[in-house]
């Protein structure tokens, strides 16, 4: 991490504090016109407060740097969570984020390039891995020393190009990507245990050659120890499944496969900041 | 002399691999570069596997950090089986991706349906951004391969199997500019690939002995098609004929059609693979003329259509009637 980073992390306040400030942004973008995907953009906070505010080598003044970490969403309907932070960090203004699902707005449902710091759309499951192979090739053939980022969900896992490209990064020892896995045990219509179920997860991707570690998802300080110190083992690529709640925040839609997908009325949406207040300590 | 285009691919990649750092060959065990090739293009050539989707995601997020990847598989599983990822990963962010798809059309032959492309043509040429090229020999191949190296996004090159022989006539192949192989003002015969320019040449030299004069156009470019030569071709024609090794749906066909209903009207008659799949053992010359992509097949097209034509008196050509 630079100097320029760690003082403006001074400045905004602890990673609790930015997570606890993006899941508020969160909740006000499923108060919109659109609703959002509230309960899996409350999952990833934690992992992508840590990522940006602590992990990933980005300058928002300079996002075309060619030396820059990377960062891909692939599970892009996490989208208002990464455009929260992404303001946070001072890709464009936080304002902006009112825009979420307006007509006309560029801050679309699932990232799109048109918004600073996003590198690529995403939103079809199962694409960023074999992308964020790509760009630690890419790195490599640079001799450059930048690391790659994936975020990916464990619903998402069903997807069979996810491990076409866990087996390409092993075979290419890519060590320079780290890939993330929100598991949060649900996806669309109810628990990935139950429809079609990814555990061992750490097994499994142990099995396909890459170092592994398990935490708790909700814990930005750990997981940006674990992120800032990967790769864990020379030669291998580095995945962190991170233990998360979705919906994490608001009681009365954690761990519920309604959370998915909800357009907050006036009523839910004051019940909600309320809930982020009181789990939060400040209110 | 007879050549594969899929070699002169790789023949004509490899000095190029040399000279331009930012390029690489990405395969997916394709079998097209030997250990030999493989050495010669050194680090620059990696072999992925055999895994379409991340074959193209990879190359995706390689042009997006600067590089220009060359990727190759066969045309069936790029289009068909990776297709989301060349549409979302590489179509939608532009990226200068060049997707070298060997076995095109019926080049597959005895290996039946599941290697061969009748649809690619179609489904690459909607795809935004797309250039969609399909060389019809060895030199035309080496020329779009070099000519890539100043097109800004993706590519697509329908490529063979096996040797099919050289052009006989034509100016320099480019990358967007359709080849008047022949000109003549009666008809317009279209095609693209091997075999359906060879056939629809020799058709040319078929019609003239019956008095009609046909402009025979190679267009090798469907996207952007080169609408100027084709509509200039096409007004004081008669009929237009396309002929390719395709199903008739969607590819040069429906392009020369749509581009004309818009803006020369004249009637279009497609030849290409009937709406079936394969269903016999043959190789890319005995499926081509079991499916009759053939000169003489063009001859009995052009003949049929004008003679309608003449007897419903939508034409003043009756002298081409014999």
């Amino acid at each position: 991490m630079t100097g320029t980073q760690l003082l403006e992390r001074d400045a905004l306040g602890t990673l609790e504090a930015i997570a606890a400030r993006i899941r508020r942004h969160v909740v006000d973008m499923c108060a919109g016109p659109e609703g959002g995907h509230l309960g899996g953009g409350l999952s990833c906070t934690d992992v992508l407060t840590a990522l940006y505010f602590s992990v990933l080598d980005v300058d928002p003044r300079r996002p075309d740097d060619p030396h820059r970490d990377r960062f891909l969403l692939s599970k892009g309907h996490a989208a208002l969570a990464l455009y929260a932070t992404l303001a946070e960090r001072g890709f464009f203004p936080v304002e902006e984020l009112a825009e979420f699902g307006r007509p006309g707005s560029r801050l679309m449902g699932h990232p799109v390039r048109a918004v600073p710091g996003v590198e690529l759309p995403t939103g079809s499951l199962g694409h960023g891995l074999a992308l964020g192979c790509g760009f630690a090739l890419a790195a490599r053939y640079a001799d450059s020393p930048a690391r790659s980022f994936v975020l990916l969900g464990d619903g998402e896992l069903q997807e069979g190009s996810v491990w076409e490209a866990a087996i390409a990064a092993a075979t290419l020892r890519l060590d320079r990507l780290v890939a993330v896995v929100d598991s949060n045990g649900l996806q669309l219509t109810g628990a990935t245990k139950d429809i079609a179920p990814m555990e061992p997860l750490a097994e499994r991707w142990r099995s396909f050659g890459w170092s592994v570690r398990e935490v708790d998802g909700h814990d930005p300080a750990l997981l940006a120890e674990h992120l800032d110190a990967a790769p864990w083992e020379p030669g291998k690529p580095s995945v962190l499944i991170a233990r998360t709640v979705k919906g994490h925040g608001l009681p009365f839609l954690a761990g519920r496969p309604a959370s998915h997908y909800v357009t907050l009325s006036p009523r839910n949406h004051s019940r909600a900041l309320n809930a982020l207040r009181a789990t939060e300590g400040m209110g | 002399m007879s050549r594969a285009t899929r070699e002169a691919y790789r023949d004509a990649l490899l000095p190029l691999l040399a000279r331009h750092p930012e390029l690489m060959c990405l395969d997916s065990d394709t079998g097209l570069f030997s250990a030999d090739h493989a050495a010669a293009a050194g680090e620059q050539y990696l072999n992925l596997g055999i895994a379409e989707q991340n074959l193209m995601g990879v190359a995706a997020g390689m042009a997006a950090c600067g590089r220009v990847p060359f990727v190759n598989t066969m045309a069936a599983f790029a289009t068909s089986r990776a297709l989301e990822a060349i549409k979302i990963d590489i179509a939608y962010n532009r990226l200068p991706v060049r997707i070298m798809a060997t076995h095109g059309g019926l080049a597959a032959g005895h290996l039946g349906p599941t290697h061969q492309a009748l649809e690619d043509l179609a489904v690459m040429r909607v795809l935004p951004g797309m250039t969609v090229v399909v060389p019809a020999d060895a030199a035309a191949t080496e020329a779009f391969v070099e000519q890539s190296l100043n097109l800004a996004g993706p590519l697509y090159v329908r490529l063979g199997r096996k040797a099919t022989p050289p052009l006989p006539v034509g100016p320099p192949p480019v990358i967007g500019q359709a080849q008047t192989l022949r000109q003549g003002g009666d008809v317009v015969l279209a095609s693209c690939g091997p075999y359906p320019v060879l056939a629809c040449l020799a058709a040319a030299d078929v019609l003239a002995g019956h008095g009609i004069e046909a402009t025979v156009l190679n267009m090798h470019t469907l996207r952007p098609l080169d609408t100027e030569t084709l509509t200039a071709a096409a007004r004081p024609a008669d009929l237009v004929v396309t002929l390719e090794e395709h199903w008739r749906g969607g590819g040069l066909g429906g392009a020369v059609a749509e581009t004309l209903a818009e803006r020369a009207p004249v009637r279009v008659v497609r030849l290409g693979v009937p709406d079936t799949f394969v269903d016999q053992v043959g190789n890319q010359e005995h499926l081509v003329a079991h499916y009759d992509l053939t000169a003489e097949r063009v001859v009995r097209a052009v003949r049929t259509a004008l003679d309608t034509a003449a007897r419903s008196g939508r034409t003043d050509r009756k002298e081409h009637i014999s």
